[in-house]
């Protein structure tokens, strides 16, 4: 099994994707010739032409709203937002458009768009943003976020071959740092939870690029068993898995690296209160980046997004608790 | 031709395209008949308190939809907008899921799920508008840029008004449509008010003539001519598919009713009114063809009858069930557009 990097991991899935099917094609700024400001599809244009490598204007409304079109029409379009903060500016018609349009009229959206998200690189407060919140809120989207390479290619693979439109977000800090085994081919990664880590005295849960701050400040703390429960999909959120953690484990640790309020997390933190209450040990505890725009130098990045000595303490506090 | 048309006020010229047969002519007629009828009772079934929330018309601008649609081929694709009925009903739609839509019945298009105009039927190649207008410009760019990709001689037409003419989506698609050379047709539908903002407040420039600053030709037409309308788009068709990208078509119309039933529209001139009350497209239809021993007559007592059985019928439809109203948010299988009907004789 060949051992890719997280953006290797979803270049290889766009490509087994076009290469399979006709259909699927990739649109938006600078990934044809320049192969994307990421490089996510370099090659790409080589492989497969300038059709369906699509370099467009400078327009996100117009990318998205062109992706729902050609959907519709049954192509299988991949819309790539240059930073998922962009995605504010295609936002109507994911949300109006493409969102409601299947409840509607019952005419499928078959859309992926690429959010390559997450900060921790000094890239301001507009390359930085963890916009899923907004699409967990709105309903008729899909969004999933991997934090691996094998789950990056197989739940991209699953968001191209899904009918409904799929907000996949990739975390741009993992794009060359994580790495791993990724098997060959085709496959699709079910828009679930998975264990992490098994363990038994509190789970930590997480996703995108979190599931590794929560794996690192877990794996040796006052040798408790820490479990790190990684959602991977946000829409459908795996109710079951977080309950069962949660039962298990009793201690429950959240960790978003988007802005507190309604995050992500709050949502698993309401689920765990409404049907866990009973199982728990102690009171359900955040860690997320507080109410800010993510600033730029690294000393106010840093003390605002979650990090490993953050979600240590939280941790540890209610270990204690 | 078609700037030459857009002026002409009160002479009917015998026919403006002749691509039309008289069969064609008529059912253009039929059609706008049919819009003007399903509406006429649809504003009556809401005064009954039948029709939920609010009801939006097309009266007077029934050969904006009418002409357009007829010179589409089944296989084309429309995005329709709110003041549009006679594009349902030449694609294929039935007045009694028309009716059924107004009034939130689950047998309406959208089983209730969205109300009044906001519906578009997929089965017959239709996308419906969601009200952040002209976000369809750019659901019609991105199916034309579907036939661009698959090489095929195929067109996407959507309606949009003069307010939307202010946003900027309205830039994005007429760009990208010009820059890639799509096969669509633009139709600008002009009724001279955006609710209650005149065009003057909208825009300092006609928006027909941005058409050039994306490349692309752009006409003005009298968009109470369904014949002029019908003729304009087919010849907007012929360069879309053959590869010569977008039209612009300024369709310059009146909206006689408020732009909700709620709405008295006392901030248009009494005058304003009157004046285009004269240039009614159905009157100035039943004109040319009366001559020509069309029985308009027969015709009118024909479309009543039809709008009378839909009506009972639609009236006969159920409420959806509440418990349903959580089901079918994502779709299991692709349910994607599917042809409608080809009206027009010339294909």
């Amino acid at each position: 099994m060949p051992t890719m990097t997280y953006l290797q991991a979803i270049s290889d899935a766009m490509r087994e994707e076009m290469r399979a099917d006709e259909r699927v094609f990739v649109m938006g700024e600078d990934i044809g010739v320049f192969g994307g400001a990421f490089k996510v599809t370099d090659g790409f244009i080589e492989e497969f032409g300038e059709a369906r490598v699509m370099d467009t204007p400078l327009a996100e409304s117009g990318i998205v709203g062109t992706a729902i079109g050609a959907a519709v029409e049954g192509l299988r379009p991949i819309a790539e937002m240059q930073f998922s903060d962009f995605i504010s500016c295609g936002f109507d018609q994911l949300v109006n458009v493409a969102g409601k349009m299947y409840y509607r009229q019952g005419l499928s959206v078959n859309i992926t768009v690429r959010l390559p998200s997450g900060g921790g690189f000094s890239g301001g407060p507009f390359h930085s943003q963890n916009p899923e919140a907004w699409f967990m809120h709105s309903p008729g989207l899909k969004v999933v976020a991997p934090s691996t390479a094998e789950d990056a290619k197989g739940l991209l693979i699953k968001a191209i071959r899904d009918p409904n439109p799929v907000v996949y977000m990739e975390h741009k800090h993992l794009y060359r740092r994580v790495k791993g085994d990724v098997p060959e081919g085709s496959y699709e990664t079910d828009f679930s939870a998975r264990v992490a880590r098994e363990g038994t005295d509190l789970v930590v849960i997480a996703y995108g690029a979190m599931v590794h701050t929560a794996l690192e400040a877990t794996a040796d703390i006052d040798g408790a068993s820490v479990e790190v429960l990684d959602l991977r999909s946000l829409v459908p959120l795996d109710v079951d898995a977080i309950l069962a953690s949660a039962r298990k484990c009793s201690k429950v640790v959240i960790v978003d690296e988007a802005n507190q309020m309604c995050a992500a997390g709050a949502q698993v933190a309401a689920v765990i209160a409404e049907h866990a209450w009973e199982d728990l040990d102690g009171p359900v505890v955040r860690v997320a980046t507080p109410d800010v725009p993510i600033p730029f130098s690294p000393t106010l990045e840093q003390a605002v997004l979650p990090q490993v000595d953050d979600v240590r303490e939280a941790v540890r506090e209610l270990l204690e608790y | 031709m078609a700037t030459e048309t857009a002026r002409s006020e009160s002479d009917v010229p015998d026919s403006v395209s002749e691509h039309l047969t008289l069969e064609d002519r008529t059912g253009l007629l039929r059609a706008m008949l049919a819009m003007r009828g399903i509406e006429e009772r649809a504003m009556m079934l809401y005064r009954q308190g039948k029709v939920p929330g609010s009801f939006y018309d097309g009266f007077g601008q029934e050969a904006v939809s009418a002409g357009p649609t007829w010179a589409m081929h089944g296989h084309d694709r429309l995005c329709i907008l709110h003041r549009d009925l006679a594009a349902h009903l030449i694609r294929g739609v039935s007045p009694a899921r028309i009716l059924g839509q107004y009034m939130g019945r689950e047998g309406g298009i959208t089983g209730g799920r969205d109300g009044n105009v906001h519906f578009g039927e997929r089965r017959v190649g239709c996308v419906g508008m969601v009200s952040m207008l002209p976000d369809m410009m750019l659901v019609a760019t991105g199916l034309a840029m579907a036939f661009k990709m698959r090489d095929e001689k195929r067109a996407a037409l959507t309606w949009f008004g003069d307010g939307s003419t202010s946003r900027g989506d309205f830039h994005e698609a007429m760009n990208w449509a010009g820059v890639q050379k799509l096969p669509v047709v633009f139709i600008l539908e002009n009724n001279q008010y955006a609710y209650s903002t005149p065009t003057a407040s909208q825009f300092a420039v006609d928006p027909v003539e941005r058409a050039a600053a994306y490349g692309f030709p752009g006409f003005s037409v009298d968009g109470n001519d369904v014949e002029a309308m019908f003729e304009a788009t087919r010849q907007a068709r012929e360069r879309a598919i053959a590869g010569e990208g977008p039209t612009l078509i300024e369709a310059v119309t009146m909206r006689m009713h408020g732009h909700a039933a709620h709405d008295d529209m006392k901030y248009v001139p009494a005058e304003q009114i009157e004046e285009w009350k004269r240039k009614d497209p159905i009157d100035r239809q039943v004109k040319r063809l009366e001559p020509l021993g069309v029985d308009v007559a027969a015709l009118r007592a024909e479309v009543k009858a039809e709008i009378d059985a839909a009506a009972e019928e639609a009236l006969a439809m159920p409420m959806p069930d509440g418990d349903t109203a959580t089901e079918r948010l994502f779709a299991d299988e692709p349910a994607l557009l599917e042809d409608g009907a080809s009206r027009w004789s010339g294909f």
